[in-house]
Formats: C-alpha cells, sequence, structure tokens
C-alpha cells in the first residue's frame, strides 16, 4: 500500500495534461471569437455591420487583430519598473486562466477503459479557489498601472482595484447564502445535487443576481470598466501598453467573461446539465461518451448565453461614476446579500424544522 | 412644454434594474433592424439627378471636340480653376474639332474648382458638363490640374463602347483617370 501511494499514476498525469491543454486552447479560441462578436453585438446593437472584410462575414479578423498586435512595436518605457511591467499582463492572463481549473465541463468519458473526468481538478474547496484566484486578478491590473510609471495609469489601477475589492465582498456574501444550501464548495457536488433538484436559480434569484453584478465589477466590464475611463484616464490602466502585451490585458478579460460565465452556469444554472432531461436516464439510452458530449455542449450554450448577456449590458448601460459605483457596491449591494443570507439561513433552519417555529 | 420631474428615486428605481432592462429591451430590438449601411465599393449610392462631379469636355455625334476654346466657362468660374489657350484648326482637321477654332489646351484645377457648375451653364456650344464621378485621390498637387486627355469624353466614332460608358455611369473614366 505504501509504496503504491507513491507510485505515480503517469496515465492521470497524461490525461490531465492533454484536459489542461485542451482548455487552454478553447478558451483562448473562445476569447478570439468574443472579441470578435463583441464588436458584431456591438454593431448590431447601433444598427451597423460590424467587421465583414476578413473572410466570410468577417469570421477572419479575429486573426487579423491577433496578428496586427504581435507585429505592433513593443515599447516598455524607460521610466517604468521592467520586471512589473512585464508580470503585469503575463499575471493577468495567469490568474484569468488559472480558474478553469475547477470548472466541471461535463460529466466523464470512458476513453481507453478509463474515467476521464471532464474536470481539471475536483478539488472539495472549488469555489474558495476561485474566489483566490480571481482576488489574485487585482494583481494584474495593480501591477501594470504601478509599473507604468504614468498618473493616469496608477490612478486608473487603484480605481480598478478597490472596484474589484469592494465588489468582492458582496460575490463572497451571495455565495454564502448558496454554499448554506448546497452545504458542499465542490462545484462538481454543486452541478450534481442541480441535476437531481431544481436549479439554484430558482432558490437564490437575488443571490445570484447580485452575483451577476459583482461577475461585472470583477470582470472590469462595462458599466463598471472605471479602470478603462477614456474621458478622465486616457486610456485607463494599460496606457503604457502596446503589442502583445496590451494584448494580453484585452485577451485576459475576454477569458475572465468567458470564466465568469462558465462558473455562473455551473453555479446557478446547472452546469453541464442538459435542461430538461433526465440525464441519467438519457445516458442509459445513448451511452456514456455522447451524453458526455452533449452535456460539454449543453454548458457551452448557456455560456454562449451569458457571454452574449455580458456584452448586450456592454452596449446599453452607460458607465457608473465613481461615487454611484462605489454606493451601489457598499451601501446595496452588501446589504442586498446580507439579507439575502439571513433570509436563506432562516428558511434553512425553518426546512430543518420540518416548517415549523 | 414639458416640466422635468426632479422626484427623488424610489427605492426600486434606486437598483438601477428597471432602467436597465428597459434600455436592454431597446438595444435588442435594435439587433433586428435593417442596418441602413451600403457595403460601398461593391455598391455605390444613386446620385441625385442634379449631382455635379466631374468635368467632361463633350464631342458631338462625328466625333469632334464641341469646344471652341471661347473662354466663358473660364470667366464664369468664380474660382478661376479653368485655363485654356485656343488654337487655329488647320486644313485636313475638320474630323477633330468641330468650328474653325478649339482649344489647344484645356485645363481644370480640381483643387481650385468648387463644383458649382457655372461652366456648364456658361457653355454656349454643350461642350462642358458635369459628370456623376467625383474626384479621385491623388499624391501630387500637379494630379489635380485635368487636362484634355483626362476631361475629353471618348470617341463616339472610334472606341463606341468606352463613350456609351462614359455617357452611362462614367465608370470607364474614373478609371483611365486613376492610372495616371
Amino acid at each position: 500500500m505504501h509504496s503504491l501511494l507513491l507510485t505515480i499514476d503517469w496515465v492521470l498525469v497524461i490525461e490531465k495534461a492533454v484536459l489542461i491543454s485542451v482548455i487552454i486552447g478553447v478558451s483562448l479560441l473562445i476569447a478570439m471569437y468574443e472579441t470578435y462578436a463583441e464588436r458584431k453585438v456591438a454593431a448590431f446593437m447601433q444598427d451597423r455591420r460590424g467587421p465583414s472584410r476578413a473572410g466570410p462575414g468577417g469570421i477572419f479578423q479575429p486573426l487579423a487583430d491577433g496578428l496586427k498586435l504581435f507585429m505592433k512595436e513593443e515599447i516598455i518605457p524607460t521610466s517604468s519598473n521592467r520586471m512589473l511591467f512585464v508580470l503585469g499582463p503575463g499575471l493577468a492572463m495567469l490568474t484569468a486562466m488559472m480558474t478553469s481549473a475547477v470548472v466541471p465541463w461535463s460529466s466523464h468519458f470512458n476513453l481507453f477503459g478509463r474515467e476521464v473526468s471532464m474536470q481539471i481538478a475536483d478539488i472539495n474547496i472549488g469555489i474558495l479557489y476561485i474566489f483566490g484566484v480571481v482576488s489574485m486578478g487585482v494583481y494584474g491590473v495593480m501591477i501594470g498601472g504601478w509599473a507604468s510609471n504614468n498618473k493616469f495609469s496608477l490612478m486608473a489601477a487603484i480605481r480598478g482595484a478597490s472596484q474589484i475589492i469592494s465588489y468582492e465582498l458582496a460575490m463572497g456574501l451571495a455565495i454564502i447564502a448558496l454554499l448554506m444550501i448546497t452545504g458542499s464548495l465542490s462545484l462538481k457536488t454543486i452541478v450534481e445535487q442541480q441535476q437531481a433538484g431544481h436549479y439554484y436559480v430558482l432558490l437564490q434569484p437575488l443571490g445570484f443576481l447580485i452575483f451577476l453584478v459583482c461577475a461585472f465589477a470583477e470582470c472590469n466590464r462595462t458599466p463598471f470598466d472605471l479602470s478603462e475611463a477614456d474621458s478622465e484616464l486616457n486610456m485607463g490602466f494599460h496606457q503604457e501598453y502596446s503589442s502583445m502585451k496590451l494584448g494580453f490585458y484585452l485577451f485576459a478579460e475576454y477569458i475572465n467573461v468567458f470564466i465568469s460565465s462558465a462558473v455562473m452556469s455551473t453555479l446557478y444554472f446547472g452546469g453541464y446539465d442538459i435542461p430538461f432531461v433526465n440525464d441519467a436516464a438519457l445516458g442509459q439510452h445513448i451511452g456514456q461518451n455522447p451524453l458526455a458530449a452533449l452535456q460539454a455542449f449543453c454548458l457551452f450554450l448557456k455560456v454562449v448565453c451569458f457571454i452574449f448577456f455580458f456584452m448586450w449590458v456592454r452596449w446599453t448601460v452607460p458607465r457608473f461614476r465613481y461615487d454611484q459605483l462605489m454606493n451601489l457596491g457598499w451601501k446595496v449591494l452588501i446589504p442586498l446579500a446580507m439579507a439575502n443570507m439571513l433570509a436563506t439561513g432562516f428558511f434553512l433552519l425553518l426546512k430543518e424544522n420540518h416548517w415549523h417555529f | 412644454m414639458k416640466v422635468v420631474e426632479r422626484k427623488p428615486m424610489t427605492l426600486w428605481e434606486k437598483t438601477y434594474l428597471p432602467g436597465i432592462a428597459k434600455g436592454m429591451l431597446i438595444t435588442f430590438g435594435h439587433m433586428f433592424k435593417k442596418k441602413p449601411t451600403i457595403n460601398y465599393p461593391e455598391k455605390t449610392r444613386p446620385f441625385s439627378a442634379v449631382f455635379r462631379g466631374l468635368h467632361v469636355l463633350n464631342r458631338d455625334e462625328q466625333g469632334r471636340e464641341r469646344c471652341t476654346a471661347c473662354g466663358l466657362c473660364a470667366v464664369a468660374c468664380p474660382s478661376e480653376a479653368i485655363t485654356m489657350e485656343a488654337a487655329e484648326r488647320l486644313p485636313g482637321e475638320e474630323n477633330l474639332y468641330r468650328e474653325e477654332k478649339y482649344a489647344a489646351k484645356y485645363e481644370i484645377n480640381m483643387l481650385r474648382c468648387i463644383f458649382c457648375g457655372l461652366c456648364e451653364e456658361a457653355c454656349p456650344k454643350d461642350a462642358i458638363y458635369l459628370s456623376e464621378t467625383f474626384t479621385p485621390s491623388n499624391f501630387t498637387r500637379k494630379g489635380f490640374i485635368y487636362g484634355k486627355e483626362e476631361l475629353l469624353i471618348p470617341d463616339p466614332v472610334k472606341e463606341p463602347e468606352a463613350y456609351a460608358k462614359a455617357r452611362g455611369e462614367e465608370a470607364a473614366r474614373t478609371s483611365s483617370v486613376e492610372s495616371r
């Protein structure tokens, strides 16, 4: 037994390595096409046509954009802190990618006689891990703004950091209410509970709303993109950045949008559950592998809906003023989240007591 | 006159949610509206019948230049964009020029021209017309001084196709100007 513990399961290592590279590849691809989708959605909402020249319907536009970013001259300001300046975008990208590790993308495939789980790591503190990594996302913004040695960048970075920190509180409180229902921090368990019962958005509508608003703030998306307020701060925290380092910041934002969409679908909309269908019964009918593929597709659809929602909001709602932002965060969302938490606790206790006081 | 309401927001309004929902319905509706865009190089917007574009020096039906270099267009021109030099028609050139005098040099500076169309109105010989093309871009100021080779319409006898094209949509003339 002792020697068995020490031996490394190489097949598992390879399996996870493949899964990680696939998920990173898919995230990057989705982020690429999010830029395209964003421009198309913006155009359609403004009665325009959007990019339409590169390829049929402009489908190769992201490639052209990426090529442009790679070809641009890379400028590192002489007065900047060189190491931190390079670290900033890397950190933003890293934290954006790391969150995907605990999201269950599907149930499992049966390949080569093995049960291949579609989750990189089913850790029992999944949500805490996400929170930890998302909080680290502040450093990408903050370090980038600081290292640029530019007052506009610094102010934008401070705004961004204070905003993310403020909204993390409300987000955490909203999640606590959900966790009281689930009793588990593992995302896989949460999805399985939703497969058996209701989607948690039905039990926690207010919690979901708070989480959604906070997710917008965490991703630095409009109406909370104060760190990119051009009219006040020129370009925001990435003003001094050029070439692919700027691209990394922009990419990290889109990956964040993708991942937070995935997390929201997982927590509140049943994750990879196929809506209106009993997954287990369907699995017995068509087999595990097609079922897993279908489940991954369902999660993807949910994520796409959320991404569209992100864009829809971006092209509708104007940016909040800084005081409005702080008022909304501290005076509205946090009290609401607390009330939601208390109400949830009250009903849970009542239920435990078989609905008697 | 409408009095602007300045009531303090109710709690429900303070969440911004009703306002946001209303706005989002509007933007969503706009997604399915017809786009007013005209894809420019592939499609062009038709000009109005009175559009005044680049000048054309006209020929008669036998392909002879109509201009007699009388200078009325140059006099009429408010921005003094037209210059010309007259010459006498020699024996044997009757198939080239309609009357005894013709313009040996006829230049319009397109940077000065304001496309008012007064030259067209002043011309007693129906020799100059404003077409439906606008001036293509150029790299030098010199390139905007259009001479006879750019302005003259193709010969209807020798090049009937090019002439028809120039009469129709002026596409042939534009491309010949661009290739300079």
